[in-house]
């Protein structure tokens, strides 16, 4: 009896190549970086190329995250909130308990992120509810709770110099932090995702949950993990994000949902979960950061950027993106 | 007799949304310091009546197993254009008017158009086509401001024959008018069909991608109802988008409170307008009890949170494990 031949799992790399939203993603970066060049050179420049990965760094933490929840077929819609949380929460943290804050600030910021993402996932996983819903509600929750917590008890809202430092400094060859922390929690979500039995079953879950419980998979720990993961994600991107404007304010994560959805559907992740991976996300997150800046440099005001969001992120679904055909 | 336990036993859900808003309207207006005057009632249900119409309006994808996010954005982008044409005479208002609903169904015919023949996910369609619709409300107005027929927008928030709010009679007419011809066409049936099973449905010949275009369409004419009369309430437009989350959150709710379930196949628009009272008559409730404004966002969010939570009842009645996966 044969084997039979699987194509996933021996050279990943080479199965990734040939992936036509990979390929449709990188061409619009090099189309876009060429045409940006047209407009003024500084857009081939090393330094505005760095600057363009260190912004999109913050939006990679986030759609991380967020790809963890839409392989296995939900959505985070707490995103907003949970960035401003892990801002607020950090900051106050720090202000409240002097030395010992500090030091714990970032921790304390992420903590917070997770067990929103925990709420989520138990709200999701025993409750049952459509995750879109669950989580726009949570959201709406956890705003009224940042209203309270900056009303009522006027915290600290300027970052420490660890956050700032690990945001905006630049201490190896020029090379900005948070770059190097957006290797690092890539490189851990392509682990997971690649190499750990977790990872299969994160895809087992999205491709069919129901046969995914009859083999033995506990689905539900699967999606509390991956909602967990995905509000620690976005918490530890707003405590870079108050490092990065050295403060934390109310609503500073609104801008962030639309984008980290985006650049994770963009990146070729199947909306309904099961199939994605982690290159497509990288293409995602700097197509979205390209054209954000694109729009910046040729001062398009808020209003068109909206209406070009909007219709891009459509056209690249349009291509790629699209269901079956209903015929059986 | 058996006749009148199904219809009670099917409309279990409306009963208790009307109960629970009567339950609450009482004890508001119990604790009101003026009590139910003509001007107290006309007040609350201006308010109300914008809700109902978004709930109406998500309710309608909600029925086909879909979703819209983008009522919110259609609700502001009607506000921001009425705002603008809906001026000058009567007779130009009347245009006007007609103008703004014809967007906000071509607003909702183009998430219809792209989730039927696009074939992409309602809720990433919607996400992305309410940014476009925000994007074009902004376009109109980029600060708060203009005006609108002073006549036309008397009329509608004021009483009719001095004792009956308009506002209701409006919401009244559009049921009439709207929601129970939709109900009970091909298409209205044909959403229930597809929310409960769609293969079954397009097996059984059901015209699946009419159905699904209507819903959308008549969620967008809908949503840009609300946005309407919202501009006769304040007189002005005002391109916000928190505004817009609002209601479209709200609008999940008010979905849910009225009985209709999230998971498509049925429930109806009457359920959600009272869905809509209800959450309207809580937040008047929080004002004459006083709570402190800085607890009232949270309050809100618990109470949306666990409106929506009212959908994990029917783990209850699962009878084989296998059919929570669905």
């Amino acid at each position: 009896m044969s084997e039979p031949k699987l194509p996933v799992s021996a050279f990943p790399a080479l199965r990734f190549s040939f992936d036509r939203s990979l390929i449709i993603a990188f061409t619009c970066i090099i189309l876009m970086l060429f045409g940006g060049a047209l407009y003024s050179r500084e857009f081939l420049s090393p330094e505005y190329l760095l600057q363009q990965l260190q912004i999109s760094a913050f939006l990679g933490i986030i759609a991380s995250g967020v790809m963890m929840v839409i392989l296995i077929g939900h959505i985070d819609l707490s995103i907003p909130w949970t960035v401003t949380l892990g801002a607020m929460m950090a900051t106050a943290f720090a202000g409240w308990y002097g030395d010992t804050g500090n030091l714990l600030a970032i921790p304390v910021g992420i903590f917070c992120g997770a067990m929103v993402g925990l709420l989520n996932g138990i709200g999701v996983a025993y409750l049952r509810l459509p995750s879109m819903i669950f989580t726009l509600g949570m959201n709406a929750v956890v705003q009224g709770l940042m209203v309270l917590h900056t009303g009522g008890f006027a915290p600290q809202d300027h970052a420490t110099d660890a956050m700032h430092f690990l945001a905006v400094g630049r201490p190896m060859f020029g090379i900005p932090n948070a770059l190097l922390i957006w290797v690092v929690v890539g490189a851990f979500t392509t682990f997971l995702l690649t190499h750990t039995a977790f990872g299969r079953r994160v895809y087992a879950v999205g491709n069919r949950e129901a046969a995914a419980y009859l083999s033995g998979v506990n689905t539900n720990a699967v999606i509390i993990w991956c909602f967990v993961l995905s509000g620690a994600a976005a918490a530890f991107a707003g405590v870079l994000l108050a490092g990065y404007s050295t403060k934390a304010y109310q609503a500073m994560g609104d801008p962030y949902l639309l984008p980290a959805i985006a650049a994770v559907v963009l990146g070729g992740t199947n909306i309904l979960g099961g199939r994605g991976n982690y290159l497509g996300t990288i293409a995602g997150v700097i197509l979205i950061t390209l054209l954000q800046s694109i729009l910046a440099v040729m001062q398009m005001p808020e209003a068109g950027r909206q209406i070009i969001y909007g219709i891009v992120i459509l056209a690249m679904l349009l291509a790629y993106g699209r269901g079956e055909i209903n015929r059986k | 007799m058996n006749d009148l336990r199904h219809r009670i036993h099917h409309n279990g859900g409306l009963l208790a949304a009307i109960g629970l808003f009567i339950v609450m309207f009482i004890i508001y207006i119990s604790n009101h310091p003026v009590g139910l005057t003509v001007a107290v009632a006309t007040t609350a249900s201006n308010k109300a009546v914008l809700l109902a119409l978004v709930a109406m309006a998500q309710t309608l994808p909600v029925l086909t197993r879909g979703l819209d996010l983008s009522v919110g954005m259609v609700f502001i982008l009607a506000n921001c254009l009425a705002s603008v044409i809906v001026i000058g005479t009567i007779g130009e208002g009347l245009l006007g008017i007609t103008v703004v609903l014809g967007a906000g169904a071509l607003a909702g015919f183009i998430n219809g158009a792209i989730i039927v023949w696009g074939r992409l996910q309602p809720i990433i369609t919607t996400l992305a086509t309410g940014a476009m619709y925000y994007g074009i409300a902004l376009y109109i107005r980029p600060g708060p401001g203009g005006d609108v027929q002073s006549d036309i927008a008397d009329l509608a928030t004021g009483q009719l024959f001095g004792v009956v709010p308009t506002t209701l009679v409006v919401l009244l007419v559009i049921v009439l008018i709207v929601w129970l011809p939709y109900r009970n066409s091909v298409p209205g049936r044909a959403a229930l069909a597809v929310g409960s099973n769609e293969q079954a449905a397009y097996m059984s010949g059901v015209p699946v991608q009419r159905a699904k275009l209507l819903a959308y369409t008549l969620a967008g004419l809908l949503a840009a109802a609300g946005g309407l009369m919202l501009t006769f309430n304040t007189y002005s437009g005002e391109a916000s988008a928190p505004i817009a989350g609002t209601y479209t959150l709200n609008s999940i709710a008010a979905v849910v409170i009225g009985g209709t379930s999230l998971f498509g196949g049925w429930g109806s628009a009457i359920g959600s307008i009272f869905g809509a009272f209800v959450l309207r008559t809580i937040e008047d409730l929080l004002f004459v009890f006083d709570l402190d404004p800085l607890w009232q966002p949270l309050f809100q969010g618990v109470v949306l949170l666990a409106a929506v939570s009212l959908g994990a009842l029917r783990v209850l009645r699962i009878r084989n494990r296998l059919e929570l996966f669905t």
